[in-house]
Order: structure tokens, then sequence, then C-alpha cells
């Protein structure tokens, strides 16, 4: 392989304009799955699996305000860094992984007090795919953030607003926009 | 911007080697993706004589039944994900950075890293013929219930690699969509505008597009179906409260876009070669590219159409019957404009002309009877028969593998330096064309007769027809002959080319042949016009006259 300077050296908003196009595509994948999701439920004749009475809302509703209120530090830290302020902007990323690390952990939580499973029909198996596949979003988010707070302290990384900030904090929207549909289908439309 | 530095050198590393690695120059991409399809192609290829071979006779005599449903579902999977995507990725690579006058691709790594998938999952597939219970037999679209059966209840069966490659497939695809579609909107050269760009572009963007609405929604389908078979939910399965139609659906909604991005492309070598061997300037530009969208918004609604039999409501099937034959509309437009562009042309008739214009030829045939098919009462006659396989074998074979020679053909000389013998180019035409037609108009009568398909044994009265179709295939299988003899002598023998052996206009024919690494790198030309002039003898870019008297001194001396 020979270093040739690439085009993309030179322009730098590529990766962005590259990870908006994967985001839109990524968002299909879900859409499928929301939409699938709806039809199982609307034709379904039996829902909910044999001694299970509804799904719980208190512990996912406390992880969607933690999750939401993570979009706004993410932010905060986002601007912290447009002004220069690299303290500031390491406070409120750490402030947003820990936030995310939360909502895993409360998303652990209720998994493991649930009466089915996986395999409990096409209730279970949606309940599952849809969470755990967010869940994965998320965790990915978590350890993406990770990377680049270790990447703020590579010295001159941060010089021009690092594009990497940028994507991440975009993601972690978008993880808290499918999230809040995700609820509003899981845990607020019970009743079929 | 001066353009004395001009033109660059041509390459110097040219050794053989740089095509088995992991190499990030989008054109050793582009050839490794074309050299690895046209491998499947060969194996594809020769299922499809044992198909054919068995269908000779009305019994069946030659493979097993349940072999039989195992080969012409890798025919058919083989055929797609590994020959025809992977081919137009190919000439993706090789052509929008040229074209656009970018030095590569926006993310030349993620460029490598999806090209070698596409062994992965190609070893992934072929694999699946040594696992106990063969590959996957439930046919190229894999509908349950057929494929949650694991019949010997191993975790590694036919019909799991198959997923697994078809995910994997759509990964690799994706990673190449986000390249193409930035580099387009992002790395053009300096004047042009969307609407200069080549048709090719535009046709490019638009199938790609389609690759990043569609394929999402069938890889999610796949993971299910791969949780049905292997896991235990039910997604899919009644008895646990799914719904196999979903499947059908999630299928669809990709697997019909999906022959758009096949087609698309190839009306963009089209549009991109009539010009050039008619010396008139491509017709309706403007229609020509808007068209492109237009079918991609309406190809997204028109799955349905597959499964009119399915048990969907008449709502949908009115609905979608009415969107399919919207289609017609733009695809109509854009076959007017070719035809203007013939009409009255001085034509030249060679290699690439020839495919071309057998290609438009099928293609127009398979348009009828896509028109006919759209019908909701006649393709629910003549669902799962013959005439499904005749009608879109016209559009694959005939139109777009014929159009994908012919643009292999048209570039060659620029991208390997060397030129394809005419002759045996000639030769590898006439073959492909009377195969095609001979192997595969047949099957309509035979459709229409109500022979159905993915069968190894057939009524005595169906056998006439039959035996024209496997001859035809089998002469289908001998025109490959001279097509790879054709490639590999003149690659290694062959004439040295010219920057521009066709007088074609385009940025990629004002590079030397084959182009050097980086393209222009820093002496990108500015267009001042659309690569059409022909006949009018517009300059496509500044200082062009200079640019063409430099290569042309260059290849004197060298
Ligand atoms: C050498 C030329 C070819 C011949 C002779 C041929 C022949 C056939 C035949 C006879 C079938 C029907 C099998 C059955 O229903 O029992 C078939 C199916 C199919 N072919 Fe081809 N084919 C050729 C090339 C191609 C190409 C180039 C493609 C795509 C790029 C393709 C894609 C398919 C697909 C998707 C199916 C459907 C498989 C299924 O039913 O699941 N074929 N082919």
């Amino acid at each position: 392989m020979t270093a040739t300077p690439h085009l993309n050296t030179e322009h730098p908003k590529h990766n962005l304009t590259g990870f908006i196009i994967f985001l839109c595509s990524e968002s299909v994948i879900f859409l499928a799955f929301f939409s699938g999701f709806a039809l199982l439920k609307t034709a379904a004749l039996n829902w909910l699996p044999p001694g299970v009475e509804g799904l719980e809302w208190r512990t996912p509703l406390l992880n969607t305000v933690v999750l939401i209120s993570s979009s706004g530090t993410i932010w905060l830290a986002e601007r912290c860094m447009s002004k220069g302020n690299l303290m500031g902007f390491r406070a409120f990323w750490l402030l947003t992984m820990a936030l995310g690390a939360y909502f895993l952990y409360g998303q652990a939580v209720e998994w493991s007090g649930l009466q089915f499973g996986f395999t409990s029909g096409v209730f279970g198996g949606t309940f599952y795919l849809l969470t755990g596949f967010h869940g994965l979003h998320v965790a990915t988010g978590v350890f993406l953030m990770g990377l680049m707070l270790v990447k703020s302290f590579i010295p001159q990384n941060y010089a021009g607003g690092e594009q990497g900030v940028q994507a991440t904090s975009l993601f972690w929207h978008f993880v808290d926009v499918i999230w809040i549909i995700l609820f509003v289908l899981l845990y607020v439309w019970q009743r079929s | 911007m001066t353009s004395a530095t001009f033109p660059p050198s041509p390459p110097e590393n040219t050794s053989w080697s740089r095509y088995f690695g992991f190499n990030t120059d989008a054109k050793v991409i582009g050839i490794q993706y074309i050299v690895t399809a046209f491998f499947f192609f060969l194996i594809g290829g020769l299922l499809a004589m044992i198909i054919r071979g068995e269908l000779i006779t009305p019994p069946a005599d030659l493979v097993d039944r349940t072999v039989y449903n195992g080969i012409y579902t890798m025919h058919g999977t083989i055929m797609l994900f590994l020959f025809i995507f992977p081919v137009l990725n190919g000439l993706n690579n090789l052509l929008i950075p040229t074209m656009i006058g970018a030095p590569d691709m926006a993310f030349p790594r993620l460029n490598a890293v999806a090209f070698w998938l596409v062994p992965i999952f190609g070893a992934l597939l072929i694999g699946s013929f040594f696992v106990p219970g063969g590959p996957a037999y439930s046919g190229w679209w894999s509908y349950p219930p057929v494929s949650t059966q694991n019949p010997l209840g191993h975790f590694i069966n036919g019909q799991g690699l198959w997923i697994t490659a078809v995910a994997l497939s759509g990964v690799s695809s994706i990673m190449g969509a986000i390249n193409f579609v930035t580099t387009i909107l992002r790395m053009r050269s300096p004047g042009m505008g969307f609407f200069m760009m080549p048709v090719y572009c535009w046709t490019a963007l638009a199938a790609q597009s389609l690759q990043l609405i569609g394929l999402p929604a069938l890889t999610g389908g796949a993971v299910m179906l791969l949780m049905d078979l292997s896991f235990g939910t039910s997604f899919y399965q009644p008895e646990g409260g799914g719904d196999p139609v979903l499947y059908q659906h999630f299928f669809w909604f990709y697997s019909h876009p999906a022959v758009y991005v096949i087609i698309l492309p190839v009306f963009g070598i089209f549009s991109e070669l009539f010009p050039v061997y008619s010396r008139k300037p491509l017709f309706g530009y403007v229609y020509v590219c808007l068209a492109s969208f237009i079918i991609v918004a309406l190809g997204l609604v028109v799955w349905v159409h597959h499964m009119f039999p399915s048990g969907v409501a008449q709502w949908m099937r009115n609905f979608f019957m009415f969107s399919t034959m919207l289609i017609a509309v733009p695809t109509g437009v854009k076959v007017f404009a070719w035809l203007g562009t013939i009409w009255r042309g001085k034509l030249r008739l060679t290699t690439p002309m020839l495919f071309c214009l057998g290609g438009l030829f099928n293609f127009v045939f398979a348009g009828i009877t896509g028109i006919m098919l759209a019908t909701v009462p006649v393709d629910i006659h003549v669902s799962n028969t013959y005439f499904v396989v005749g009608h879109f074998h016209y559009v694959i074979y005939g139109a777009a593998v014929m159009g994908i020679f012919a643009a292999i053909y048209h570039w060659f000389p620029k991208f390997i330096g060397r030129m394809p013998y005419e002759g045996l180019g000639k030769l590898h035409f006439l073959l492909t064309f009377i195969g095609a037609n001979l192997n595969f108009l047949p099957m309509h009568p035979l459709g229409l007769m109500g022979m159905p398909r993915r069968v190894s044994s057939y009524d005595p009265e169906f056998a006439f027809w039959n035996v024209l179709a496997s001859l035809g295939a089998f002469l289908l299988g001998v025109s490959i002959i001279p097509f790879l003899l054709n490639m590999v002598s003149a690659w290694v023998r062959g004439p040295k080319a010219p920057h521009n052996p066709w007088n074609a206009i385009g940025l990629e024919w004002l590079l030397p042949s084959p182009p050097p690494e980086d393209n222009f790198g820093e002496h990108v030309p500015t267009v001042i016009s659309r690569p059409y002039g022909y006949g009018t003898g517009a300059p496509l870019v500044e200082h062009q006259a200079e640019i063409e008297k430099q290569l042309t001194l260059q290849e004197a001396s060298a």
C-alpha cells in the first residue's frame, strides 16, 4: 500500500457525511422491527403468553428519563468543546457515559426480573429483540464515547473540532429517539 | 490551476501481487470485485448447466430431487449475491472515481473491507455444500416455514449458513453504498454540478440509495429468520403467534428494489455507450437522470406484486398493481431516449455496441412480459411457473448481464491498458444473444402451458420446449469460452490501448490507460460541459486540447 494523499484528508467533512448516511440506513432496520412488531401485535389473538400480566413500566420509565437527560448532557459536552473548554467537555462527556451505563444496568435489572424468555412466543421474541438490539446500540455508544474520551488526552487532537465527537453525539441522539419510540410501543401501548 | 503538469505519468506499481492483498486503491478493488464475481459466475453457471441437464428429459434422472432443490437455490443465490452485486460494485469502483475526477473513494479502507467480505461469505455459501444435510434448499427467497426446518438438527446447517452469508452480503453492500454515495455527493471535480454528471453516476447514486433503504430491512428480516431457525423463537411461526407472510414483506421490500439496483447501473451503461457508438449526444439527458430517481421512488412501493398469491388484502393487490404499471413510464422514457440517440446516428457496430443493442432488445421484450405479470389475474395464473423464470432471466441475463459485458469491453482498454480482440468479442456476442433467446424464450410458452418452476421432473407434453431451452443453455455455457479467452489473452499480450480508443467523451478518457493510482491527483480539470457533446465539438473541460496533446505525446514516447 502506498500512502497516496487522499482527497478526504482535505475535505474532513466526508466522515460525517458517511456517518449520517449510515444512520439513515440503520434507522430502516429499526423501522422494520417496529413495523413487524406492530403487525404481529395487531394480528395476535393472545398477545401475552400465559401467566404474564403485562410489562412493568416503572424501571423503564426511570431509564427513559436517564437516557433523555443524557442527550442533554452530551449536548452540553459538545458546547464546552466548541468553546475550547476541554475540562468541561470531559466532565459532561463522562457524565453522559455514566448515564448510558446506568441505562444498561437498568435494562439488565429489568430483564432478570421477567417471567418470560426469548422463546415465549412472539411477545417474548419481539420484546427481547427490540430491547436487546437497542441495548446493543447503547453499549456501542458508551464504547464510542470512551474512545473519544481517551482520544481527547492526545495533545492537539481536539484543536479544530473533532468529527468523532460530533458523530458520537449524533449517534447518541439517534439511540435516544429510537428508545422513545420503543418505549411508547412496548410499554405505553400495552393493550392490543 | 495549470495543466502543465498534466497528465500524470502512468502507474509505476503494476505488479500482479497487489490484486491478492488488502489494497485500498479503488481501481485495484474494482478489478478484484470483477474477477471474484466471474469466478462465482462460473460456479453459478455450472449449477445452471446441471439444472438444464436435468430438465432436458422429463423424468428426474440426473440428480436426486432433494439435491435439485439445493442446486436451484444455490444457483439463484450465487448469481445474485456473489455475481451480479459484486460485479456491479466492481464497475462502480472503477468508474465512479474516474468519471467524477476523484483520486479515490471517500473511504478507501472501508472499501477494501467491503470487498474482502465477499470471498468470506462466498466461502460460507459454497461451504454449505459440504455440511451434513447439504446446502439450503428453500429457494433463493427462503420463505418460512420451509426455511425454518432443520430436520437433521445440526446447529451448523445449510440454511443457517445461507442466512449468515446473505446477512454478511448485506453488510458488505451497505459499506459499499455509503462509500459510493459519499463519493458522488462530495468528491466531484470542479464545475461538475449534478446536471453535468455522467448518467452512469446518476444511476449508481440512485441504485446505491436503494441499497441503503432496502438492505437493512432484509438484514433485519434475515436475523429474525436465523433466530427462528437456530434459537427457537417464533417470529414467523404461527404456533407461537408469528406470521410467515411478515418475512415475505421484509424480503421483498428489499429484493424488489434489488432488481432496480441491478438494472439502473445497466441503464447507466446504455446511456453512456449509445452516444459513443452513435456519435450523437444523449437524447433527453435531464429526463434520463430524473427518471432514475422516479424509478427509485416507485421501486420502493411495488414489493407486494411478488406476493399477489400470498393472501394479501385486495386493496393491496390493486394498489401494487397500479404502482407496478406506473414504473413502466420512467423506464419507457429511458428506452425512448436511447432510441432517440441511436436514431439516424452513425452507428459503429463494435463489440460493446452490439452487446448494448442486444441488451436493449431483450430488455424491451422483458418489459412486455413484465407488464403482463403486473396484472393481478395474469400473475396469479402464471405465478410459480416457468413464465416468471423466463421473464426475469430476460431482464437479468438478456439485459443486465449483456450490459455488463458491454461495459467490460468498453472500459477494459482504460483500466487494463490493452485492447480486447474484436473477433472473439463478436463471437461472444453472437453466442450470448442466440443462446439467451433460445434458452429463455421457450420458458414463456412452458409457463403459459402450466409447467411449474422448481421441479426436476415434468409431464412429457412439455418436452419440446424444454429441449430447446436446454440447448440454448448449453450454448450460453459455451459462450463464456471466447469471453474468458479474450480477457486473459488481451490482458497478457493485447495491443497497447491509447488513452481514448473509442473517441469517447468523459473525464476517464482524459487519463492515461491505465490511469495512475490517484487518477488526476492534484490536477483535476474543470468541467465545462456534459460528457455527451458528440458531433458538436464542445470541449468537456478547460484546456482540453492541451491535455489531449500531452496524452498523445506521452503515448508516442512510451
Ligand atoms: C447460464 C445461464 C443461466 C441459465 C441456463 C439459468 C437457468 C435457470 C433455470 C432453469 C432456473 C429455474 C430453476 C427451477 O425453477 O427449477 C433458474 C433459476 C434462477 N436463476 Fe438462472 N440461469 C442462468 C443465469 C442466471 C443469472 C445470470 C442469474 C442472476 C444474476 C440467475 C438467477 C436465477 C434466480 C434468482 C433463479 C431462481 C432460483 C429459485 O427458484 O430460487 N440465473 N435459472
